[in-house]
């Protein structure tokens, strides 16, 4: 953009002033949490970025990094438990029950909202997900306390508050904010937003675990049922090492067999710009940017997107961003690092057979070994 | 059956310019929009009374122009608007509105009939957060259906709703009590035309005005910047990264060089990339 500048930290008018007195009920409020999502028996990898956020956060309060863990008494629950020691906790409260066999709102908002009652955290992490969406906003409601949706960087300030920083307007601008004299300080932060950390193998640490004060009777809501993605929607296009995409540039619903056709043969996953999925040329989960996934390839390959705020928010976190677009001035170049000012609809054939030329005896080579 | 579904008024984000300086929002001849997720809820909510009968009346909390958006949500077809405003709202977080918000639906339910259904979009376009819808439910104590694709059926009877819910992985299918509280997903619906007519009712109905005062909101202290407990201390533009990208040259090559040229790039910059492409493709 060529409106961004250098970054000059600017006090919001009106609102710099207001001063934080932590009241007397808040003060015992210690150690970092963070919410670990159960998803069909898997920790959902989200939980285990806010772990190596979390950690950094706990080490420079020089306070313990817990992990929370819902679900069902059982296998699951246990597995869940060591990967979070694995992946940095110190301690994991656990709220094992029947009712947390599969999400709904009430027992899982109970069942937080107690432990947070019961143990006092000062700060609560949860991923930006469907479930943890649903989930922070009632419990934050219930405990009186502030939420911070969707944040980019976490950081603690010198007076040991959390400043949790997220892109407003659309991600034109980003705004840092600070949950005054309520605890705990709650944030969300979407998948592949923040770096997976290292997985380390360490003994099991601390384990406190708690009784469900519901019972299903008490529940009103019931799962009739779930179904799950089909193959393509599955495409895990958060987690992708490489990821080509496609915009409005290509013109037409069927030049994205272009895109398609290069993402199988390097194998990669493919995305489109919004425009694509509004105008029905691709599914939704397919849409990269502030309204869809946020990715963390190690490249990716953006064929026909302008580079508008909105999606560049999205694929900011890559290793290597690679543009092609007929505009030399379109605002991807300000932030790819490598740029082609070529039509993509010639170009991409084109690509897709120097690296099927290149890279196919390296992966039969792959394949036999 | 009484719907009541909550709207909000924002600016078409997609117009928004920061101004190069002094990194604020340049807000002047930005045009203003129903949030566009909202209009799905809208949607929905009049399908269902087109079955069902009833009421539709839609709320907004905002300054005295988001009536605006109240006039175009009867134009659409809803029966009856109501805008919360008073200088206390100013500078509400998601505590604060979704607090204002239910006690207004509260009040709308003593004033006007009981809701069986509140909605709210899935989020805001220029917030972001989809914290208010959850915050209404949980101080109504309406049961809570966020992420919803489909509702597959009403029993008026029973009082007993089931729906189709976005969930990671897959669709959750839920069933659950009137009344409840449901965030639409995008793209569930399209908004309809409202008629003629319509926008000519629309025109000459009245909106309900309430001050914080009117909807019964007696603590002013969790209203507004007072009640909010997240505060918005600094505000700044993206750090633009140094350069920008290396151009690869295209003049008077083909296609072909230029693609060799680029994939050589690639593997300069990051070598271990040899090791990643086409590993997973199984071609
Ligand atoms: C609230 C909100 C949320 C949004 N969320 C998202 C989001 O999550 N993700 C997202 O992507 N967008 C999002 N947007 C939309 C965003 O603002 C842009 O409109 C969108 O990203 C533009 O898509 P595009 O680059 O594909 O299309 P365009 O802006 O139309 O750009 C097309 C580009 O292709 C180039 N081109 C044309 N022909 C060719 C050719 N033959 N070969 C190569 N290049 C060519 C053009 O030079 C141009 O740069 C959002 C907008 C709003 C308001």
């Amino acid at each position: 953009m060529s409106t961004a500048s250098q970054a000059t930290p600017r006090l919001a008018p009106g609102r710099s002033g207001v001063k934080k007195e932590l009241p007397d009920r808040f003060k015992d409020y210690r150690h970092v949490w963070v919410f670990l999502e159960l998803e069909r028996g898997n920790v959902h990898p989200v939980s285990f970025e806010l772990l190596g956020e979390g950690r950094k956060l706990a080490d420079k309060l020089e306070v313990q990094l817990a992990g929370v863990v819902l679900g069902p008494p059982g296998e699951m629950v246990e597995d869940a438990v060591a990967e979070a020691f694995a992946y940095g906790a110190d301690l994991v409260y656990i709220v094992d029950a029947p009712p947390l066999a599969d999400y709904r709102n009430e027992p899982f908002a109970k069942a937080l909202t107690d432990l947070v009652n019961t143990h006092k955290p000062e700060i609560l992490l949860l991923g930006a997900t469907t479930l943890g969406r649903d989930l922070a906003g009632s419990v934050a409601t219930t405990l009186q306390t502030g939420l911070t949706a969707d944040c980019t960087e976490l950081d603690v300030d010198s007076d040991g508050s959390l400043a949790a920083t997220r892109p407003t307007f659309g991600g034109s601008l980003l705004c840092t904010i600070y949950t005054l004299n309520y605890r705990p300080q709650m944030a969300t932060v979407r998948p592949r937003v923040m770096p997976m950390p290292q997985r380390v193998d360490k003994p099991v640490g601390r384990v406190m675990r708690h009784k469900l004060s519901l019972v299903e009777d008490d529940i009103v809501t019931k799962v009739l049922g779930f179904l799950p993605d089909n193959q393509s929607a599955m495409a895990n296009l958060a987690y992708a090492d490489v990821v080509v995409a496609g915009g409005l540039g290509l013109g037409a619903a069927e030049n994205l067999q272009l895109v398609k056709k290069l993402a199988r043969a390097i194998g990669a996953e493919h995305g489109c710009s919004r425009p694509l999925v509004q105008k029905g040329w691709m599914p939704a989960d397919r849409q990269i940017g502030q309204t869809g996934k946020t990715i963390r390839p190690k490249l990716y390959i953006a064929a026909g997107i302008s580079g508008a705020i909105q999606h560049r928010v999205g694929v900011e976190g890559a290793d290597l961003i690679v543009a092609i677009n007929t505009d030399p001035n379109a605002p991807i170049f300000e932030f790819a690092h490598l740029g082609i000012v070529t039509d993509a609809i010639r170009f991409l054939p084109a690509l897709t057979e120097a690296f099927t030329r290149r890279l196919s005896p390296h992966s039969r080579d792959k394949l036999a070994s | 059956m009484h719907i009541v579904i909550c709207i909000k008024q924002v600016p078409d984000s997609a117009q928004i310019r920061v101004h190069p300086v002094t990194n604020t929002i340049m807000r002047q001849g930005v045009p203003t929009i129903i949030n566009p997720y909202d209009l799905f809820a809208l949607e929905e909510a009049l399908k269902l009374r087109d079955v069902h009968g009833g009421e539709v009346t839609v709320l907004t909390m905002g300054p005295p122009m988001a009536e605006d958006s109240l006039r175009k949500a009867l134009g659409y077809g809803a029966d009856r608007a109501v805008l919360l405003t008073d200088r206390y709202f100013a500078g509400s977080d998601t505590l604060a509105t979704s607090f204002a918000l239910s006690q207004a639906i509260a009040k709308i339910g003593e004033t006007f009939g009981r809701p069986d259904i509140v909605f709210t979009g899935k989020q805001t376009i220029d917030g972001d957060t989809a914290q208010v819808g959850p915050g209404i439910a949980k101080r109504l104590d309406l049961s809570q259906l966020t992420y919803v694709a489909k509702i597959a059926s009403i029993d008026l009877k029973t009082r007993e709703i089931e729906v189709a819910r976005r969930a990671e992985g897959g669709t959750q299918l839920l069933k659950s009590r009137l009344p409840c509280l449901i965030t639409m997903l995008e793209d569930t619906n399209e908004i309809r035309r409202g008629s003629l007519q319509q926008a000519l009712c629309a025109a000459r109905s009245q909106v309900v005005k309430w001050t914080a005062a009117d909807a019964g909101i007696d603590d002013l202290t969790r209203c507004g910047l007072r009640g909010s407990p997240t505060v918005v201390k600094r505000v700044f533009a993206p750090t633009a990264r140094a350069e920008s990208a290396a151009q690869i040259d295209t003049a008077e090559k083909c296609l072909q060089d230029i693609a060799d040229e680029l994939i050589a790039n690639i593997l300069t910059r990051r070598p271990a990339l040899e090791h990643e492409l086409a590993f997973n493709s199984g071609t």
